[in-house]
């Protein structure tokens, strides 16, 4: 395969369609998440899949389809921050795992190749109002974790897989996917971070914290001697590394600090310990879990580096989350931390992505900054901020217009647009509901209807 | 306190000698009492009380007192008393642990209460985690701390599941902030029959004993589906499939009632003076007796409706009742077989689709099954969503009513409250606002449904035992004295 056809695989997923069709919605309370802050009541006009317009008051343009939005919110829509969409689908299920690199490749492990666009798990995310989603890789999921499920299976053969002990310390590689109906490459941009678990899960494969600073140094020190001097490598001459030709290559983006270092880190030291890392190493980073992040956060802050946090996270259910409050995200964002709020990992559940932007609210974060923390944040975050993430002229017009706040329990998705496209309601759940909701019409069993 | 030998005596002589008051399985049954009939003819050394399972059935006492509390009254709050009624603005009045009125505005309150302006709060009775691991899997999750599973075997009814709980679990401080006053705390699902679960008061304490909810009758941990057949399955045992599982339910039930019949003979024999030599205990055996005879509760971890069809006929075919089966993410599709025979349903609002047997979850699963006339409860099995047990609630109440249940948070507050409450046997005692039941109350920042509520003060038998605002009422485990953050976590 050329290298450009490979490229073309790898960045060039082909745009949707084009939407044609124009739309405008009428009569909205806009949460723009942009710089137009609030909009008591607003119009919005989609044409060619783009926001074309936005203002208290605009005319219809010709051939529109008006949306009386009757005073609803209107919101961006929500960037899945680090999930495992389409590349897992039934977490009990191993053969349905594509989120993991397994033994034989770390850091050029791609997790875009292995997006399933049919899984049943993007119009469930599409449910809770999540146009966009990165997808991250993960270790093979192991033991000590509490859950009751998770302890079982851990007993089992057939349940999570273990990283073999000489597993590279990468996990591999970030790819954002859009979740539009029908699209049958939902991968908008592959190889957007790297992933590294520091901390417990690390040292596991590490042998401990220590070990595996040095040896991440020792790789980030033989990737810049691999990019100077390829010719020697491909000579078989002496690079002495434990990573392959393709780790090393997937790796020199990182060490140019063009392609940001994702590092999931828990406790404080050691997230002083990777800020001080990817200071020496000159890294962009992305912080993911901080559960103690609010002790460093003014180091977070001065090193500019932007987390991504579960704001449900306040148990001491390790020995480097034992700091874990629930106002972390309120501290962070008061030292003036870039924060992106996740949904929670646990079974793909992207869906608790706005409710914990709520329970952010209940516990010190402004709306306004709950509201950027899982749209435009994440969006920046990830470099493709001027894309999507916030309603403003030019931006990809993925909108969704909610039954009432965007946060709250009883609120649902009333139109999901996707690219300027109103998507399906068709999740496979929202079949299951409708089916079992009223009585077979006939006595035939409900599966014939 | 265990039962002093001497008083074994006295209770077999039906005397009211129960030191732990009104716990209906320290009462010896009926048989025993029989033993007490007049002059047996053939005197018979009673056995050891250890030896005889029908003697002291609650070895491990509830040593629980209600924190020190004060007359209360919560005025001018919107009150969800779980029974129904929605009152706004009205008066919780609590006196002696005991909720002893709830009316509307300007219903009187003693002279001398403490009176709290709940004025655009709302109150509740205490949250009721009817499906919790807290203590047996708690936090820091470290293998020398994980103890919900004895997966040994697929028969372990033997174990309880206080034995294992670690009261210093930093969970149930969390917990209780959410407003979850009581919790039943169960063994994992590795087994057919998994152990004893126990109910408990959310206080701190150094003993499990010291939390044990009295007169809580025990509950009999047993597990449909994928985790029995997979843990002895993997291991070249039985059970390996479902109809494995099936059969081992069915084979102990049998053995049960073989064994609850040499009792109930040895016991008729001894009432009538005849000689009689006592069977050997069976701690198994014991447990599965216990809920042959109605005193112990049938919690069933079940996910799928076909599974749970078969248990329903598995109980019809030995005799005893399920109380409830937990999870039941296909609740929805039997919810009217469930109503007929009277099973809670335990579920989560959005939790679904982790395995196949929870691949058909929907969101509208218990809002569909509560129309559908069943008992319906929203659990955690988490030691975050226990937490947040009243916005699960909302999630699914939300659900039923986007497709037109009109569900109202007066019958919704039963979900996490009376009808949890019901399903461990305890609800003539608590989860719900009325007289002369105990006062475990909660006093929400807001609607309770809502992402932003907060719990705002938290009592148990009418004490104050968490407070938002107040350091005084945040009590901070053993465990985290000295660590980082030192137990504050909000």
């Amino acid at each position: 395969m050329s290298r450009a056809l490979l490229l073309s695989l790898l960045l060039g997923a082909a745009p949707l369609a084009a939407s044609a069709e124009t739309v405008i919605i009428t009569n909205a309370k806009i949460e723009t998440a942009g710089p137009a802050g609030e909009i008591a009541s607003g119009v919005v006009v989609i044409k060619d899949g783009k926001i074309a317009a936005i203002g208290a008051n605009l005319a219809t343009p010709a051939g529109a389809r008006v949306i009386d939005a009757h005073g609803q919110v209107l919101s961006p829509g929500i960037v899945a921050a680090s999930t495992s969409l389409g590349v897992e689908e039934v977490e009990g299920v191993a053969s349905t795992h594509d989120e993991a690199a397994g033994p034989e490749i770390g850091a050029a492990f791609d997790i875009a190749y292995g997006v399933n666009p049919a899984s049943t798990l993007i119009p469930i995310a599409r449910e809770a109002g999540v146009t966009r989603a990165v997808v991250t890789p993960v270790p093979g999921r192991g033991g000590g974790d509490r859950d009751e499920e998770i302890d079982i299976a851990a007993q089992t053969a057939g349940g999570p897989e273990h990283k073999s002990p000489g597993a590279s310390l990468f996990e591999g590689q970030a790819a954002v996917i859009r979740t539009a109906s029908g699209d049958t490459d939902p991968v908008l941009k592959s190889r957007i971070g790297m992933v590294v678990d520091f901390g417990e899960t690390g040292a596991r494969t590490a042998g401990s914290r220590g070990a595996e600073i040095t040896l991440l140094k020792a790789a980030f020190d033989n990737v810049r001697r691999y990019q100077k001097n390829r010719a020697v490598f491909d000579k078989g001459a002496e690079i002495p590394s434990h990573l392959s030709r393709e780790d090393l290559e997937a790796l020199i983006p990182v060490v140019e600090g063009r392609t940001p270092l994702l590092v999931r880190v828990h406790r404080a030291a050691d997230i002083r310990l990777i800020l001080r890392l990817a200071r020496e190493e000159k890294l962009k980073l992305i912080l993911e879990g901080c559960e103690e992040g609010w002790m460093v956060a003014s180091d977070l802050a001065a090193a500019g580096v932007p987390v991504l946090i579960d704001t449900e996270a306040d148990l001491p259910d390790s020995f480097e989350t034992l700091g874990s409050r629930l106002d972390n995200a309120a501290r962070l964002q008061a030292a003036g931390v870039l924060v992106a709020i996740e949904g929670s990992r646990d079974f793909n559940n992207v869906r608790q992505a706005r409710f914990n932007a709520g329970t952010a609210v209940a516990n010190g974060l402004s709306y306004q900054a709950a509201l950027a923390a899982v749209t435009i944040n994440p969006a920046k975050i990830w470099g493709f901020g001027d894309r999507t993430g916030s309603i403003e002229v030019g931006k990809d017009a993925d909108l969704v217009l909610w039954s009432g706040d965007p946060f709250e329990t009883s609120t649902y998705p009333v139109a999901v647009f996707v690219a300027g496209q109103q998507q399906p309601q068709d999740a496979r759940i929202l079949k299951l509901r409708d089916r079992y909701a009223k009585p077979s019409p006939d006595g035939y069993p409900r599966e014939y209807h | 306190m265990r039962t002093p030998w001497v008083l074994v005596a006295a209770m077999a002589l039906g005397l009211s000698a129960c030191a732990t008051g009104d716990l209906a399985q320290n009462k010896p049954d009926k048989s025993t009492t029989a033993s007490a009939a007049p002059a047996p003819a053939h005197e018979q050394k009673p056995l050891p009380p250890g030896l005889d399972p029908t003697v002291d059935r609650d070895p491990f006492p509830s040593t629980y007192h209600p924190l020190p509390s004060h007359p209360t009254a919560i005025v001018g709050a919107n009150i969800l008393t779980a029974t129904g009624a929605e009152i706004d603005g009205g008066v919780v009045v609590m006196v002696d642990g005991k909720i002893a009125t709830v009316g509307p505005a300007g219903t009187p309150v003693p002279a001398g209460a403490e009176v709290i302006d709940g004025k655009g709060r709302w109150v509740t009775p205490g949250v009721i985690d009817g499906h919790s691991h807290l203590g047996v899997y708690p936090s820091p999750s470290v293998p020398s701390l994980s103890d919900g599973n004895e997966a040994t075997d697929p028969n372990t009814a033997y174990v309880w599941a206080e034995h294992s709980v670690w009261p210093a679990d930093p969970g149930f401080d969390r917990a209780r902030a959410g407003g979850v006053t009581s919790l039943q705390i169960l063994p994992g699902s590795a087994n057919l029959f998994g152990g004893r679960s126990v109910f408990l008061k959310n206080v701190p304490s150094i003993t499990a004993q010291g939390m044990k909810f009295p007169g809580a009758p025990y509950g009999l941990k047993m597990a449909c589906g994928e985790n029995p057949k997979r843990v002895y399955g993997s291991k070249g045992r039985t059970p390996s499939t479902e109809m494995g599982n099936v059969a081992g339910y069915r084979r102990a039930w049998i053995d049960a009632a073989d064994y609850t019949r040499r009792w109930d003979d040895y016991h008729a024999k001894v009432a009538k003076g005849e000689k009689a030599d006592p069977p050997k205990r069976d701690l198994t055996l014991d447990t599965l007796m216990g809920v042959l005879k109605g005193e112990i509760r049938i919690q069933n971890h079940c996910y799928r409706a076909y599974e749970m069809a078969t248990m329903i006929d598995i109980s019809h075919e030995f005799g005893f009742h399920i109380a409830a089966f937990h999870h039941t993410s296909e609740g929805y599709k039997i919810a009217p077989l469930l109503a007929k025979e009277g099973i809670c349903m335990l579920t989560w609002a959005d939790w679904a689709g982790f395995k196949m047997e929870s691949l058909d979850g929907i969101e509208a699963n218990a809002a569909l099954a509560h129309r559908a006339g069943a008992c319906v409860i929203i659990h955690s099995d988490d030691p975050i969503i226990t937490q947040h047990l009243n916005q699960e609630a909302g999630i699914a109440m939300g659900a039923g009513n986007r497709i037109g249940l009109n569900i109202t948070p007066a019958e919704a507050i039963a979900w996490i409250t009376l009808n949890p409450a019901k399903a461990a046997g305890v609800a003539d005692k608590t989860g719900s606002l009325e007289p002369g039941k105990m006062a475990d109350v909660v006093l929400w920042s807001a609607n309770p449904f809502s992402i932003y509520a907060k719990a705002d003060k938290v009592f148990v038998d009418g004490a104050l035992t968490y407070d938002r605002r107040d350091p005084r009422f945040q009590p901070r485990s053993d465990f985290e004295l000295g660590q980082p953050g030192e137990g504050a976590f909000q």
